[in-house]
């Protein structure tokens, strides 16, 4: 009895301390630190247009890496969903060039990623083949079948309203960062309030005893899926709109920074844990550093070494709380 | 004295006052026996008796916290498989630990091949040998170099006992072998058992066959809930001091047994098939009844609640709830009607671990609790309060992760989660397994509570005293069969125990 009176008031300071310790604080306290670290440094970093460049760039990455995130807080992986970004944004460049209203052009792609993931997500759930496997074929599948048909051309004379992430509510909201946070919000609170998302983290935490109370896996594992490839969608159009031109080619890599914005997030890889808000912070954070970078005269190449290094942080320092939380535990 | 010394060489293996505990169990203490060269020596106890620790220990894989090992007089100290090997120990376990791809030679000589110079294999030599080594124990069907995968499973675990005989095993540890294998495969097997033994190998032979074990074995030893209960010639033994030795007798003591009036079926199972685990099965659970299903593992006991509750729906049967015909086809579908099912195994089946407390208790309960598909927070922490309450589960708070509690807290979760439900059948699987004492008893109280609000239980356990202690009847399943049905007042553990394991002779009437 006084064991358990003991732990019971003890349990508000401990809370409090792992919530400040959350990923998600530690993100946001790291974003503001190296604004000014940097800043300190050179001022400039610090200006308005550069502030929003970070944030306008590379919003796309972060609505992706919703998804991404909830791939793998069900137990999966995604590695085709950069090539998909490409071909995506490919299809509503070409559909707006050859004259197709804007809002097919905008719909048609976010259609195509919800089908083309919700197909990998149903081979992987009802076929159980890995998804690093079945990805995998769908990113050979995209990358060599863009190259084919584009023939690495790129599309330009893009009809100015096609420019969704131009667009500025009241003059001063710019889209994707409306998006954005939009998305993450929505999804955050899908996530953390309703029976569905509750199933995703049963799904990846234990799908054997999500099966055994009536949770079926697989259903869940498509509709993830589906969601995932709706923020690809989305995130196409951001990545395809933001430019004059669009490439037949999206960012080398697209997929793994994606990947590491959910990890370093907060995501585990092995499935049942993490939020989206962490994500999309993550995904402000590395494009941060990557800015951050050439403001301080450091090669920009540094960037994915610098993203390597954040994700064995981001392990090391969710395995050390970890193991302080089991030793506070034990009696 | 000294003539004595010299005239009683010591025991090939003598094993004295082995102890060995796992994180929250007590998996042996105490145990003292001894193998002599040219010796068969049974080990006999019921599942979780501590018969595969104890032979773990002494093959190496973990090794013991007090006790000694001596080989030939020698103590010895092991601390991998490799140690023992060394030695002279050799183990073949249940599953054949092979390689398909590769040929029986290459089997048999993996991690010790003949080489040449400059590390080149020797193949030629290997084969040689392998072939020396078939002709020693006269396997004439059976050539070096075929695939191992195609072959049989008898063939199989002759390629295992050659690979123990290519060490110069001298102590060779059998777990189960004939488990899995046909009536000539046994017969094969028995000579080659035999020959062995006439070469001066000592054997120690795991079984739950009582027949098998007076066939072949010299002498016995029983062990009981990691303790050692004895060791008996098998000349001067019978099958029914051996089941008594196995199953003890502290069963009134442990569960107090609640009495409750007991109402309507509610669940009637006909001829149920599910190949090959589940095989014609029929039942009935009536309201307020607690049912037993006895059985070793592998008698097929899990895979039927696994057809019952629709994980492996059932190929062709009926099955009843409260009278009304359904098919089951998805855990989801049996939740609905009312079935609530804890799994054998909590850590892979039953608990998300890094899932919070809270959210574990309402997992299966998230339909009721939710609202156009959001889930009612306040109505969540009602449930996980009320469950907390009712299980005495001891967590610091409700957003606790389950995975840090102990097992038999995890346990209580995982229980209570299906209460939320108001379930009409329960089935449990192995509920108290792994957890100490006195969660042990709580889930045991529970289990009376809710037999007395009318909710008919399934209760299927390798505990035999657990199974005699809190059921109202017995099944018996062997074989993915029910062999035999015991009233609480004739389900004694020597007629229930011979009828799990059949064969003794002593007790067939019983059957059903």
């Amino acid at each position: 009895m006084s064991a358990i009176a003991m732990e019971t008031r003890a349990a508000p300071r401990a809370s409090l301390l792992r919530r400040l310790s959350s990923q998600e604080v530690l993100l946001a306290i790291a974003i503001v630190v190296l604004a000014l670290v940097v800043g300190a440094i050179n001022p400039r970093f610090l200006a308005t247009r550069n502030l929003s460049d970070i944030l306008l760039g590379n919003a796309y990455v972060a609505v992706a890496a919703i998804g991404m995130s909830m791939v793998i807080i069900s137990g999966n992986i995604d590695i085709s969903v950069g090539a998909l970004i490409g071909v995506l944004a490919t299809i509503s460049g070409s559909m707006a060039v050859a004259g197709y209203s804007i809002a097919l052009a905008w719909l048609v792609p976010v259609l195509v990623g919800i089908a083309v993931m919700a197909l990998q997500g149903a081979v992987i759930a009802y076929l159980r083949i890995p998804a690093i496997v079945v990805t995998l074929g769908m990113l050979s599948i995209l990358k060599g079948g863009l190259i084919s048909v584009t023939g690495g051309k790129w599309i330009t004379d893009l009809p100015d309203s096609f420019h969704l992430a131009d667009i500025e509510l009241f003059d001063i909201l710019p889209m994707p960062v409306l998006i954005m946070v939009g998305a993450t919000i929505l999804a955050a609170l899908w996530m953390r309030y309703t029976a569905q998302g509750r199933a995703i983290y049963a799904t990846g935490g234990n799908p054997e005893a999500a099966r055994l109370c009536g949770i079926s896996p697989q259903v869940t594992v498509v509709m993830v899926f589906a969601l995932h490839g709706l923020f690809a969608g989305i995130a196409a159009l951001l990545f395809a709109t933001q430019l004059k031109v669009i490439q037949s080619t999206v960012p080398p890599n697209l997929e793994l920074t994606i990947i590491t914005a959910a990890v370093v997030g907060g995501v585990s890889i092995l499935g049942g844990v993490g939020t989206v808000i962490g994500s999309t912070l993550a995904a402000i954070l590395i494009a941060e550093i990557a800015s951050a970078l050439v403001f301080v005269s450091i090669s920009p190449y540094w960037i994915r070494a610098v993203q390597g290094g954040l994700i064995l942080l981001t392990v090391v320092a969710d395995i050390v709380r970890r193991q302080r939380r089991v030793a506070g535990d034990s009696r | 004295m000294n003539v004595s010394a010299i005239s009683a060489p010591p025991p090939l293996l003598e094993v004295r006052g082995l102890e060995k505990s796992f994180p929250g169990v007590r998996a042996l203490s105490g145990v003292s026996f001894s193998v002599a060269a040219g010796e068969i020596h049974a080990l006999l106890g019921e599942n979780g008796a501590g018969k595969s620790t104890l032979i773990k220990i002494v093959s190496g894989v973990f090794s013991q916290n007090a006790g000694e090992i001596l080989i030939d007089g020698v103590e010895q100290n092991f601390h991998s498989p490799e140690d023992a090997r060394r030695a002279g120990v050799a183990t073949i376990y249940q599953e054949l630990l092979l390689f398909p791809e590769l040929t029986v030679a290459e089997n048999i000589f993996m991690g010790h091949a003949p080489r040449r110079l400059a590390g080149r294999l020797d193949w030629r030599e290997m084969r040689e040998r392998a072939e020396r080594l078939l002709e020693s124990l006269e396997i004439h069907d059976l050539a070096a170099d075929r695939v191992v995968g195609a072959l049989s499973v008898g063939n199989r675990q002759r390629v295992e006992i050659l690979r123990a005989l290519s060490y110069d095993a001298r102590l060779l540890i059998m777990d189960e072998p004939t488990a899995a294998l046909t009536e000539p495969d046994v017969v094969r097997l028995f000579k080659i058992v035999r020959l062995l033994k006439a070469r001066g190998v000592g054997i120690i032979y795991i079984s739950h066959r009582l027949d098998e074990i007076f066939t072949l074995a010299d002498r016995v030893t029983v062990l009981r809930d990691g303790a050692y209960v004895g060791t008996r010639d098998v000349a001067r033994t019978d099958p029914g001091e051996l089941v008594q030795m196995m199953v003890g007798r502290t069963i009134e003591n442990l569960f107090p047994k609640v009495e409750a009036p007991i109402g309507a079926p509610v669940l009637e199972v006909a001829d149920l098939v599910r190949r090959p685990t589940t095989r014609g099965v029929s039942l009935s659970v009536r309201s307020g009844e607690i049912v037993g299903l006895a059985g070793l593992v592998g008698s097929g006991r899990s895979e039927l609640a696994q057809a019952i509750f629709g994980v492996t729906p059932a190929e062709s049967g009926a099955i009843r709830i409260a009278g009304e015909p359904v098919v089951i086809r998805s855990p989801g579908q049996a939740r609905d009607l009312g079935i609530a099912y804890v799994p054998e195994d909590r850590g892979t089946q039953g608990l998300v671990r890094p899932m919070s407390v809270l959210q574990n208790f309402s997992l299966a309960a998230l339909g009721s609790l939710s609202r156009f598909g959001f889930i009612d927070r306040a109505a969540e922490r009602r449930l996980a309060e009320t469950g907390v309450a009712q299980l005495s589960v001891k967590t610091s708070s409700l957003e606790q992760v389950a995975g840090r509690l102990s097992g038999g807290n995890q346990q209580k979760i995982v229980l209570g989660k299906w209460l939320a439900n108001n379930p009409r059948l329960l089935i449990l699987d192995e509920p108290t397994r792994g957890i100490d004492v006195g969660a042990k008893a709580e889930i045991h109280r529970i289990m009376g509570d809710l037999a007395r609000q009318g909710v008919a239980i399934l209760l299927i356990s390798s505990e035999l005293p657990e199974v005699l202690g809190m059921s109202d009847r017995v099944l018996v399943m062997r074989e993915g069969r029910f062999v035999a049905e015991f009233a609480r007042a004739e389900a004694t553990p020597e007629a229930v125990g011979a009828a799990m394991m059949g064969g003794s002779g002593t007790l067939r009437g019983a059957a059903a």
